[in-house]
């Protein structure tokens, strides 16, 4: 493994397998400063914006919400409360349509703004460094807070150290290209998300924090330093990672950074290890320092579909068409609409869906630059793929096996060990949908296992209620020759009162005799 | 507003199946140029000839399959197969031997097989074996450099299409002057007398590494491989693989007894060797696909090539060694799956 550093005299990198070098095409959407969304005229949030359950809505039709409100309260362990984006009146809650590959609707708090903004009386967590982890947790998980880099997945479970931490990652790589909303955030509100680290390091305990950035971004490296300098821990790290695709991916970065690869079956931390976006970080800064709650967010609204692509700072809830119409609409060659970045992305069928905490960007692809005229022709097994994916997984094999419906070797093949960063659909001369086929595969076999394990449930309950019936039969049958048993001491006991009976006629025979 | 949907990618691939496979012809063409330099116009001849059948042999296929023709016409890999064949034949063999053999590969080693990318034999070199079992002595008349051909007995354009056609030496040129065994015929055949090898190598055949004129042919097969390296269209597992396989075997003998053993040096230069390393071994079809399979892949390659020389029926082994090893790809590849990412290291 060659060594690499992030700066002469710089902590040793480490490489990760395959991944690509793709122009990156960020600096369209750079060129103004983060600009602020007016409310727009209706706001539709979704009540499922994480990974895990969705929340339960408490507000009522017809009631006033104010700014940072709790709408909708989480019910399950894995969930965070949802919180009404600005004051005003809740006109509906039912299902709208969400941001979803196969355009699914989901149930929406619609709230139409009243224009004051009007917010709840923030509760900040001003002493959080006396404050207990948990405290902090608890803090968060009231903010609503998840990770901002897409995923989503509730950040307070991410805090939660379960085992000890030797390092909190901050994952500011932002490998995508077209998307720049960290970029933008790391520029201009470095301050918040290091405060934010130093948070997050107190919530885990962990001995210290790196934060990784990818060599393209100068501007956003330099406020860094600039706010490292400031606060002057030594706990804390600025390292330049080289700009590789998909360096940004969670088990990506920590290879880079440690050296170490993430247990197939386990999490970052089994090594130690927790990794968290950039944006989090200043999104954590925002709820501890200010008591806001996560009711907006910085979005990249880009590519050639649209006039005037710019990072936007706007509330969730807003919808895309509203973005773009911020954004001086679309161009006149718009062709597909994409939530995320070109290589993980998902195209939408309509604009009409709200932005939601896991939107990093919205991408207005023109014809030429987001809709590839795909051939596919058959696999000639050149190997590219495998040569570029970050996982080391043999794509070509993994395909036969799936087109001859051969789930199990694709699972021996290790298919769920797929990140579906799109390197090998990219790079194929084929030009063959493989992360397609594999997700096609992952859900195949989820739903055989679904299946296997119902069918075993029946079977388990089937057996248990033989067993049921059997006992009952038995204890039916013990109750039936107890009975018996009784009946007969009975008779067996009446026999000797006739005994009695006897003997005493015929003591009272003798009686009559004298 | 409406908008379609597709998967993402969204974004241009880079490649396609027709630029590989041009990039291919592409690396070939300073190898023809040399080619015909030392052997005359045959070699172009060929090429026509074997395309034109072959492009003929794919639509009908095609056609006959239900497929779409024009995707498949412009991937450009049956007109690869064709290059590759009309390279592995004698410069001035009959037309039909390029004919057959290109048709056989089409037809049988490919679209019976089911087509692109399903063909578990290298095509060219399945129709290459059929043409030299079926046709031996016309697929052993090679010709001599022009170097050592008097220059009024050197075959022109017209002279060689005409014997092409006609099938024909006597018309045109005398046919002694102008064939000649190959330097790997020669050798085996001196071997067999018991002559040692520093006497055979004083034969005009032979240059300073391998055949006179093929060393120089086999040096432009090399530029053009590397091209393609740096392309990216081929990875180095295979040409290493062939080349250290056959290499290494030879030196092994080498080592032992020089006398009657060719050194590594005229293994690679001669006969088809490096030409099998950069264009034959490294269709990916027919070939291991994991990184570690391809290397031992083509040490199989390089292996068999210096036993079937040395030991083997034939003078030339590449055709037998790729199509024996073609085989053993997929046993190859279900041992050489690399380590998952996150998966204990075995």
């Amino acid at each position: 493994m060659a060594e690499m550093r992030s700066r002469p005299g710089g902590p040793p990198l480490h490489r990760f397998p395959g991944g690509l070098e793709l122009p990156d095409n960020k600096a369209m959407a750079t060129t103004t400063a983060i600009r602020t969304a007016p409310l727009p005229r209706e706001l539709v949030v979704p009540l499922a914006q994480h990974i895990g359950d969705a929340a339960k809505s408490i507000a009522k039709i017809g009631q006033r919400v104010l700014r940072g409100e709790v709408i909708a309260q989480p019910e399950d362990a894995i969930s965070v409360p949802v919180h009404s984006p600005t004051s005003g009146i809740v006109t509906a809650i039912e299902d709208r349509l969400i941001p979803h590959p196969s355009g699914l609707t989901a149930r929406c708090v619609v709230i139409e703004p009243d224009g004051k903004d009007d917010a709840v009386e923030p509760q900040p967590l001003r002493d959080w460094k006396n404050a207990a982890p948990v405290e902090i947790r608890d803090h968060i998980r009231a903010a609503g807070i998840v990770g901002l880099g897409g995923a989503a997945f509730p950040t307070w479970v991410k805090l939660d150290a379960r085992a000890p931490i030797e390092r909190l990652i901050l994952n500011g790589a932002e490998c995508e290209p077209y998307i720049s909303c960290d970029d933008m955030l790391m520029r201009e509100r470095a301050n918040d998300i290091v405060s934010g680290a130093l948070i997050m390091l107190h919530a885990l305990q962990a001995e210290r924090c790196q934060l990784a950035i990818e060599d393209n971004k100068p501007e956003a490296e330099a406020a860094l330093r600039d706010a490292l300098a400031t606060v002057d821990d030594e706990r804390l790290e600025l390292i330049t990672v080289p700009s590789v695709y998909p360096e940004g991916g969670e088990r990506q970065l920590i290879q880079v950074l440690t050296g170490q690869e993430v247990p197939h079956d386990g999490l970052p931390l089994d090594i130690g290890v927790i990794c968290h976006n950039v944006a989090t970080a200043a999104a954590v800064h925002r709820a501890a320092i200010h008591g806001e709650t996560l009711i907006s967010r910085v979005v990249t609204v880009t590519g050639r579909g649209v006039t005037q692509p710019a990072n936007v700072e706007a509330r969730i809830g807003t919808s895309f068409h509203d973005l773009i119409e911020f954004c001086g609409g679309y161009a006149e060659d718009v062709a597909r609409l994409i939530m995320g970045g070109p290589m993980m992305g998902f195209a939408v069928s309509s604009d009409d869906i709200p932005l939601i905490k896991a939107t990093n960007c919205i991408l207005a692809g023109s014809a030429t630059e987001a809709v590839p005229a795909r051939v596919t022709l058959p696999c000639i097994r050149c190997g590219e793929c495998a040569q570029v994916c970050p996982a080391t997984l043999l794509p070509q094999t993994l395909y036969a096996f799936t087109r001859a419906r051969d789930f199990e070797k694709v699972q021996a093949y290790d298919v769920f060990d797929c990140i579906e960063c799109g390197c090998c659909d990219l790079v194929c001369p084929s030009q063959i949908p493989l992360v397609s086929h594999f997700r096609f595969a992952k859900t195949e076999i989820r739903g055989k296992e679904m299946e296997r394990s119902k069918a075993d449930l029946a079977r388990q309950r089937f057996e248990f209620r033989q067993s049921r019936l059997q006992r009952e039969a038995d204890a039916q049958e013990g109750k039936r020759r107890r009975k018996q048993e009784t009946l007969e001491k009975l008779k067996s006991s009446d026999s000797k009162k006739n005994e009695i009976q006897a003997a005493l006629e015929r003591a009272r025979k003798k009686k009559e005799k004298q | 507003m409406k908008f379609e949907t597709s998967p993402a990618p969204h974004l241009k691939p880079p490649n396609t199946v027709g630029a590989v496979m041009r990039q291919v012809l592409y690396a070939l063409v300073p190898a023809t140029l040399a080619y015909v330099w030392f052997f005359g116009w045959g070699i172009v001849i060929q090429i026509i000839i074997a395309t034109a059948f072959a492009l003929a042999a794919e639509t009908a296929m095609l056609l006959a399959r239900d497929k779409p023709v024009r995707p498949f016409i412009t991937d450009c890999s049956a007109i690869v197969t064709a290059v590759l064949l009309a390279w592995a034949l004698p410069p001035t063999a009959p037309w039909w031997l390029a004919a057959i053999g290109v048709v056989f590969a089409i037809v049988f080693a490919k679209h019976l097989y089911g087509g692109l990318g399903y063909n578990l034999f290298n095509p060219a070199m399945a129709g290459y074996v059929v043409l030299l079992i079926s046709f031996p002595q016309e697929m052993t008349q090679w010709l001599a450099p022009e170097m050592l051909v008097d220059g009024e007995h050197r075959m022109s354009f017209w002279q060689t299409l005409v014997t092409i056609f006609t099938g024909d030496f006597s018309s045109s040129v005398n046919v002694d002057a102008v064939t000649s065994a190959t330097p790997l015929d020669y050798l085996r055949t001196q071997l067999a007398n018991n002559r040692t090898i520093l006497e055979i190598r004083q034969h005009p055949l032979f240059g300073d590494f391998g055949g006179k004129g093929w060393e120089w042919i086999a040096n432009f097969l090399v530029l053009g491989g590397m091209w393609m390296m740096y392309k990216r269209v081929v990875r180095w597992q295979i040409p290493a693989g062939v080349l250290l396989g056959l290499g290494g075997m030879a030196f092994l003998f080498y080592a032992l007894d020089p006398g009657s053993h060719a050194s590594p040096g005229f293994h690679i230069f001669s006969g088809a060797a490096i030409f099998c390393a950069f264009f034959i071994a490294t269709d990916p079809v027919s070939a291991a696909t994991t990184e570690k399979g391809r290397f031992l892949y083509a040490l199989g390659i390089g292996i068999f090539i210096y036993v079937i020389r040395t030991w083997g029926g034939y003078p030339g082994g590449v055709a037998f060694a790729v199509l024996l090893m073609n085989m053993a790809a997929p046993l190859i590849d279900h041992y050489t799956k690399p380590r998952t990412y996150g998966h204990a290291r075995p």
